[in-house]
């Protein structure tokens, strides 16, 4: 049997990219799942004559509302630095990346104080664990995304130049914006 | 001989026991090093036997809890009553968590990046955590479930670990589809389009694609489940709501999407069997395709999709509005009809290219004995999924239902065990003896039959002690065919006769062209693929009888 023959080195087929939209689907699927069971509780409660959100307590539309409007800066700064990585200007990269995490982080500071202000406890009900699942799971993916964020930045300035990375980095904010509106409309604002 | 001989002179000279000592902790210190080189490894092949041999571990494992449970539903022996609801957690768990999932994803992270050409898997690490959030949780579960935990366990703190221990699976498990399906969209070889993928490897893909779907959506659910268990338990129903919310992952349909690759292992098989090319693949990846619909139900968080048939909605001459009976009918079919075409479609293709070629001799590979035989009990658990719905036939409650998942999680282990006979020389360097192991498909066979067509009798005819015995068999017959087809594969391994052939099969996919066992790094040269079975291209008598994408 005569062997086949040796191929060219194969094209760089953008792993980072396709890992980081399949974890998204993930993650899409993830909150899918929760807030359909957060739709049906909610919708079993009601039908009983009950209210959903516990008496006593409201939710603070302000930190609420600027959440969702953080997003907007995040997708723009992380799509900024996709841009600026492309160019290959690192500066811009860097400043862009370090701006992502910081609103990320503020993103963070404003679910505390979110909790802070309901005065929630989580044993306080059906409500009470459901939402702290819900807030907590995005809590989670800002962390994963605040981490994700200076990988990035130490893969693309640290010598590698790894645009991928970068560009990974951004998809993974473009999702966490889509959970988080989704959660706004169903968790915040139609309580 | 790693001890020193206490008979022997030798124990009273310093300097030979000096030598012997030294020679000691270099062999420990080897022993270490291997055992930290194989917790550690990101070869994608010893990822892949990892979860290959936990898998082993976990149908052996299952078959000896379903045997306990034989032994107290024949009235052998009486087994403790606070017991039994952690004996029938744990065939579940082990059933779907401990033997389905690990064997289907072991053998695709094992073979899949050979097949496409490789080097390596996409996310090496991500895969290897994932085996070990695995091997994590399943431990927790079984501690769990060994301490009245469980979901219908009576202590709260293993409930809650119990809980706990199926999200950190489900993480895991996410993370090594994740993984499998990275690798095939973006590790194939030059000139391998979608459309040249191997069988084997689209069925991966469609299984991984499927797990991405489903396993984050139990996730939530259980992050639900354990918060509301842990802090108030009023709106899921305790720990009795674990299975009213999260029954889906423990039963059909959804377990079919975990079966694929064993299907898989059919469709790569079958045409070898006469050295054919395969016309209409897609008609092939359309049938492996269809069974993944099952993913869906997953999505919907179904496990039951009642029909109710004579006398109601779905009557036509009821009166009631056709919507009404459409409503009825349309999941029904969708979810257990289509993953049953799938099937279907898939045992006809290959039945199609096992039709025997004048003159030519079948080349019948372990692949194509197991994957059929396998295949055929996954349709066996399919065909009683569909009926078990059927409200009129009062089959919910029966045992009917643990019949099907038996049926297919058996039927399952049983192709899964041919894919690893099949690759088995690029994964260890040996070929298994076709002569043992086809009478351990038989045995394999029989043992399915045996441990899931009794309840489905019983589900009909609720005169027990007959079937509960023929199914104690069933499940004692299984747990001899793992175990002797272990055995065969160790006794294989230690033979420095057996065989150490490259292609063994006169097989069609890039995978043999690599030594065996395959090296690290799988190819020394990436090789171009010019069609879908790019070994026929070059072998000097490659068969044309029918069309392929080339």
């Amino acid at each position: 049997m005569e062997a086949l023959a040796a191929g060219p080195a194969p094209a760089p087929r953008r792993q980072l990219i396709v890992g980081s939209a399949l974890a998204s689907v993930a993650m899409l699927m993830l909150t899918g799942g929760m807030l359909a069971v957060w739709s049906l509780q909610r919708r079993r409660t009601v039908d009983l004559g009950e209210t959903w959100l516990p008496s006593g307590v409201t939710v603070p539309e302000v930190p609420v509302n600027v959440t969702l409007l953080a997003f907007i800066g995040i997708c723009t700064f992380a799509q900024w630095a996709v841009y600026a990585a492309k160019r290959g200007d690192r500066a811009h990269t860097a400043f862009a990346l370090a701006v992502t995490v910081l609103t990320a982080v503020m993103v963070i500071n404003a679910q505390a104080f979110i909790y802070s202000e309901m005065g929630l406890g989580i044993g306080d009900g059906t409500y009470a664990a459901m939402f702290y699942a819900v807030t907590g799971m995005f809590l989670a993916l800002m962390t994963i995304g605040v981490i994700l964020a200076a990988v990035a930045a130490f893969r693309f300035l640290g010598g590698r130049s790894d645009r991928e990375i970068v560009a990974a980095h951004a998809i993974y904010w473009y999702t966490v914006a889509i959970i988080f509106s989704a959660i706004w409309f169903v968790v915040y604002v139609t309580k | 001989m790693t001890t020193i001989d206490p008979t022997s002179d030798a124990v009273g000279h310093a300097g030979d026991r000096s030598d012997d000592v030294a020679a000691a902790d270099s062999r420990a210190e080897l022993l270490l090093a291997g055992i930290a080189d194989w917790l550690t490894s990101t070869d994608h092949k010893r990822i892949g036997r990892l979860f290959l041999g936990g898998g082993f571990i976990g149908l052996l494992a299952t078959a000896i809890v379903n045997i306990v449970l034989g032994i107290e539903r024949g009235d052998i022996a009486t087994v403790d009553g606070d017991a039994i609801a952690q004996l029938l957690d744990a065939q579940r768990v082990g059933l779907v968590f401990g033997t389905l999932l690990p064997l289907s994803l072991g053998l695709c992270i094992a073979v899949v990046p050979l097949q496409l050409g490789a080097r390596s898997l996409a996310f090496p690490r991500l895969a290897a955590t994932g085996f070990w959030m695995w091997v994590g949780g399943l431990v927790f579960s079984v501690i769990a479930l060994v301490n009245d935990g469980g979901g219908l366990g009576g202590d709260a703190d293993m409930v809650d670990l119990f809980i706990a221990s199926h999200g950190l699976m489900a993480i895991g498990l996410t993370a090594a589809a994740g993984s499998i399906a990275t690798s095939v969209l973006t590790t194939r070889a030059p000139g391998m389009t979608m459309r040249r993928v191997p069988f084997f490897s689209m069925s991966a893909l469609i299984t991984a694609l499927g797990l991405l779907l489903v396993m984050p959506v139990l996730l939530g659910t259980l992050t639900y489940l354990f918060l509301d268990h842990r802090n108030a338990r009023t709106g899921f129903g305790g720990n009795t709501g674990i299975y009213e919310w999260a029954l889906w992952v423990f039963t059909q349909p959804t377990t079919f999407l975990f079966a694929i690759p064993a299907i898989g292992v059919l469709a790569e098989g079958a045409p070898l069997l006469f050295r054919l090319r395969t016309p209409a693949r897609g008609v092939m990846f359309a049938g492996l395709g269809l069974i993944g619909v099952a993913a869906f139900t997953g999505v919907a968080q179904q496990s039951v999709h009642n029909l109710p048939w004579a006398g109601s909605d779905l009557y036509i001459g009821g009166g009631d509005d056709l919507r009404d009976k459409l409503a009825d009918a349309v999941p029904w079919a969708m979810f257990n009809l289509l993953p049953l075409l799938g099937l279907v479609v898939v045992v006809l293709m290959s039945l199609f290219l096992a039709k025997p070629v004048k003159g030519a001799r079948p080349n019948l590979s372990p692949a194509f004995a197991f994957g059929f035989l396998g295949a055929g009990m996954v349709l066996m658990g399919m065909l009683g999924t569909a009926l078990f719905a059927i409200d009129d036939l009062a089959l919910q409650g029966t045992v009917f239902e643990e019949g099907a998942l038996i049926y297919v999680t058996y039927g399952a282990a049983l192709g899964i065990m041919g894919g690893v006979a099949f690759w088995a020389p690029k994964l260890w360097g040996r070929t298994l003896p076709a002569g043992q192991l086809l009478p351990l498909a038989g045995l394999g066979l029989i043992a399915t039959v045996l441990a899931s067509l009794p309840s489905y009798v019983e589900g009909f005819d609720t005169s027990r002690d007959i079937y509960s015995i023929a199914v104690l068999a069933g499940h004692v017959l299984m747990a001899l065919t793992a175990l002797a087809f272990v055995a065969l594969l160790a006794t294989t391994l230690r033979n420095d006769d057996a065989d150490h052939a490259d292609d063994p099969y006169d097989a069609q996919t890039l995978e043999w062209t690599t030594p065996s066992p395959a090296p690290h790094g799988n190819f020394v040269d990436v090789p171009t693929v010019m069609s879908a079975e790019p070994l026929l291209d070059i072998k000097p008598t490659a068969s044309t009888t029918t069309g392929s994408d080339a």
